[in-house]
């Protein structure tokens, strides 16, 4: 049991700190823009695929800096000119327009990678397991993820907090025209951040892609479960963001571990049902089973109780 | 064009006019006679597909553009409905209960309606983000529920039944696609039609009041929440009815019926054709499902295609087709459309080699990305085209390059004779 939790904290923290990467790009843009970004997964799957492309070249490690850059600038030219264009025709044109720009990535991506998963592997470097516990051994490359992730959050925390530019940034966030008559280039700082938080999004992927695989589907896969992350952090809160995907990793990978039932728990207050019963669907339900819907669940309840999320100070 | 709200709607007199009533029994005469010009199996299964795709699309645009709420899982209450339709199907046919077949999607679409009252009456409180979002959640706990619970949703296999062996209506049991075109177009016009009046009711008014400004409608004393949601209610309807219209069709239902998938599928539908008209998602649906059928018969590339049309429709022309249309009802009245019908071929002219070139391209790239070896070529407007022969690429390239730059260089032609076509009523604008 020790080393069950043990290795789902441990996992849990993996795929938190994943989230979190997508996450904390996706509700800076929200919160400066008033648009959740459909196409943000979208930027997790073409950073994969640029490193995987790139790693076909020069190594893994180049790719690590190159992808996430490249990723970066291609947020920044959509938001210059895809999204600022859009913009003139309202809020919810602006959402159809990130949706189908996640719709035509994926689409670009399979022309030019097609539809197979692609093999992008790991460095070798990383390639052995850091330690063994009760058996069980966990791979180096895991640890480099957190390192990576728990990098770039204390570095975002500096320079939103620390920095003139961070100083900027926040002031835009709640009061745009008063940064801008104070002579500052509000749309090139939105441009900034969309690309900065483009390219974070490529950063994940990049050190995702070895781990979770390189495939088409993969923006579709985490796309979804990123919002709730950011809804249920409270939508543009930096510090709910971190929360709440810790706070999903770790529910995500727990459910998956403990393998509850329903049926055990009616077995343990003494209730058991007909293997044909027209409800048996419900009575063998067990947690790993309903593992990818929690997320849902969780969001459903945030939106009608909680509906400025768990840090969050102001309502969508 | 540039002073109109995008989505908006003018605001008609609610009385049905005798020229409106005239449409509606020329649309039915048409839907009717449509049989005996296209009577070919394959032409009748894609019209079945088309007149399921329009009631969905429809019943999307009762949501975003009558009522201002994008939904993000509308698939969910298409699905549910097919779902209960299918099962209604089969207890006719093992339990022998009296329901003629075409009232089956008419329950499926009471089912879709109840599912859209427990979701509407938490997801309704807000428009915009929270609800999209809530819509979201929704339809992904519902596809990732179709796998768990295997008794109502069949698994990953879905389910499936035989339409046949319910009680003959006037003789008819409905062995064969053209008996299930009929049934298929008799609905659509019955669900089209209420849909349309529908609009017309104080409820439907009042949905555009709350989606144009719900701050307003609350000061005259109208509950916004108690607005979107009937007309959210009417959509679950609507689209439960194509559910069930589906489940008549193609007898089988899967997880891919009430998924991400189709929920986006059904915005493409109804944006590409025009949210802000009537008629709109109806454009969408016919030319969506011609793209889905055909074009996919000819191109591996057809979602990429697909894709580029929705976002350039997103970017450009945000009204749909059918707003690029009704754009040219100014020029129409005034009788100036004329003016416009050079400088549209002058620039259609280099877009139509642009675009030749474009493909070209495309295609090309696509065979040369698969690297199947052995494969290396491609049918496009009825020639075979081989990408090793490395003039294929030029011509590509040089089609789309000079088809650019002539479209770019005739658009201001194009844009002056627009103002011209357009000059007499400056005062009322032109939108």
């Amino acid at each position: 049991m020790v080393e069950l939790v043990i290795f789902s904290l441990l996992n849990g923290l993996v795929t938190g700190l994943l989230l979190f990467m997508l996450s904390s790009g996706l509700t800076l843009i929200f919160s400066m823009m008033g648009v959740l970004n459909f196409a943000h997964a979208s930027f997790y799957m073409l950073g994969a695929y640029f490193a995987y492309t790139i790693s076909q070249y020069v190594g893994f490690w180049p790719g690590l800096i190159i992808a996430p850059l490249l990723v970066g600038l291609v947020g920044a030219l959509i938001e210059r000119y895809g999204l600022r264009y859009v913009h003139r025709w309202g809020h919810v044109a602006e959402l159809i327009f990130t949706f189908g720009l996640a719709f035509l990535i994926e689409e670009i991506v399979q022309f030019f990678w097609g539809k197979a998963t692609k093999d992008y592997s790991e460095p070798e470097l990383l390639h052995f397991p850091l330690f063994t516990l009760y058996g069980q051994n966990f791979p180096a490359y895991k640890v480099f993820m957190i390192l990576i992730s728990v990098a770039i959050f204390v570095g975002l925390f500096t320079v939103l907090s620390r920095s003139r530019v961070g100083l900027i940034i926040q002031a835009a966030i709640t009061h745009p025209h008063t940064v801008a008559n104070l002579g500052h280039n509000v749309p090139l700082v939105f441009m900034g951040v969309f690309g900065v938080g483009s390219a974070l999004a490529g950063l994940a992927g990049v050190i995702a892609g070895p781990a979770l695989g390189t495939f088409p589907g993969m923006a579709f896969v985490l796309g979804s479960i990123v919002f709730v992350v950011v809804v249920v952090g409270g939508l543009g809160s930096l510090t709910g963001a971190f929360v709440a995907s810790l706070l999903i990793g770790w529910l995500q990978t727990f459910a998956i571990s403990l393998d509850w039932s329903v049926s055990d728990l009616l077995l343990a207050i003494g209730v058991s049902f007909d293997a044909d019963h027209a409800l048996r669907d419900l009575w063998t339900l067990s947690l790993p089973q309903i593992a990818p819907i929690l997320p849902y669940i969780l969001l459903i309840l945030i939106l009608i109780f909680r509906p400025t999320g768990l840090m969050g100070k102001r309502e969508t | 064009m540039s002073t109109a709200t995008p989505l908006g709607l003018a605001l008609a007199d609610r009385r049905l006019p005798g020229g409106q009533i005239g449409l509606w029994l020329g649309a039915l005469v048409i839907v009717l006679l449509l049989p005996l010009l296209f009577n070919s199996p394959v032409a009748v299964t894609i019209m079945n597909q088309m007149g399921i795709s329009i009631v969905f699309a429809l019943s999307y645009n009762m949501l975003l553009g009558q009522g201002g709420m994008l939904s993000f899982g509308h698939a969910v209450f298409f699905g549910l409905g097919g779902f209960m339709a299918m099962h209604v199907i089969n207890i006719i046919e093992f339990e022998e209960l009296y329901i003629p077949l075409p009232v089956v999607p008419f329950i499926g679409g009471l089912f879709g309606m109840g599912f859209a009252i427990i979701v509407g009456s938490f997801s309704t409180r807000r428009a915009g983000t929270v609800f999209a979002m809530i819509s979201l959640g929704v339809g992904e706990l519902v596809a990732a529920c179709s796998i768990i619970f295997v008794a109502f949703f069949g698994g990953e296999e879905g389910i499936s039944g035989d339409r046949t062996m319910g009680p003959p209506v006037f003789g008819y049991e409905f062995l064969t696609e053209i008996e299930v075109y009929y049934l298929t177009a008799v609905v659509v016009f019955v669900t089209a039609l209420l849909m349309y009046l529908f609009s017309r009711t104080p409820a439907g008014r009042m949905a555009n009041a709350v989606r144009d400004n719900d701050e307003r409608a609350e000061f005259v004393g109208y509950s916004q929440r108690m607005v979107r949601f009937i007309s959210f209610v009417a959509s679950g309807f609507f689209a439960g009815a194509a559910g069930g219209l589906f489940a008549i069709n193609y007898e089988i239902l899967t997880e891919e019926n009430l998924n991400l998938v189709t929920s986006g599928g059904v915005l493409l539908m109804a944006y590409i054709g025009g949210i802000g008209f009537f008629i709109g998602p109806i454009v969408g649906a016919i030319l969506l499902t011609l793209l889905q059928t055909v074009l996919s018969n000819h191109t591996e590339l057809w979602q990429l295609y697909v894709g580029i049309l929705f976002v350039l429709t997103v970017m450009y022309v945000p009204r749909g087709l059918t707003g690029l249309i009704m754009m040219h009802g100014i020029a129409f009245k005034t009788r100036r459309l004329g003016l416009l019908i050079v400088p549209y071929l002058k620039v259609g002219m280099p877009l139509a080699v642009a675009l030749f070139g474009f493909v070209t391209l495309l295609e090309a790239g696509h065979v040369a990305n698969a690297g199947i070896v052995g494969h290396t070529e491609f049918h496009w407007l009825g020639t075979v085209f081989d990408i090793g022969n490395m003039g294929i690429w030029a011509l590509g390239l040089v089609c789309l390059l000079a088809g650019g730059y002539g479209t770019w260089h005739q658009s201001s032609q194009v844009r002056e004779a627009w103002h011209a076509a357009n000059d007499m009523t400056a005062g009322e604008g032109t939108s």
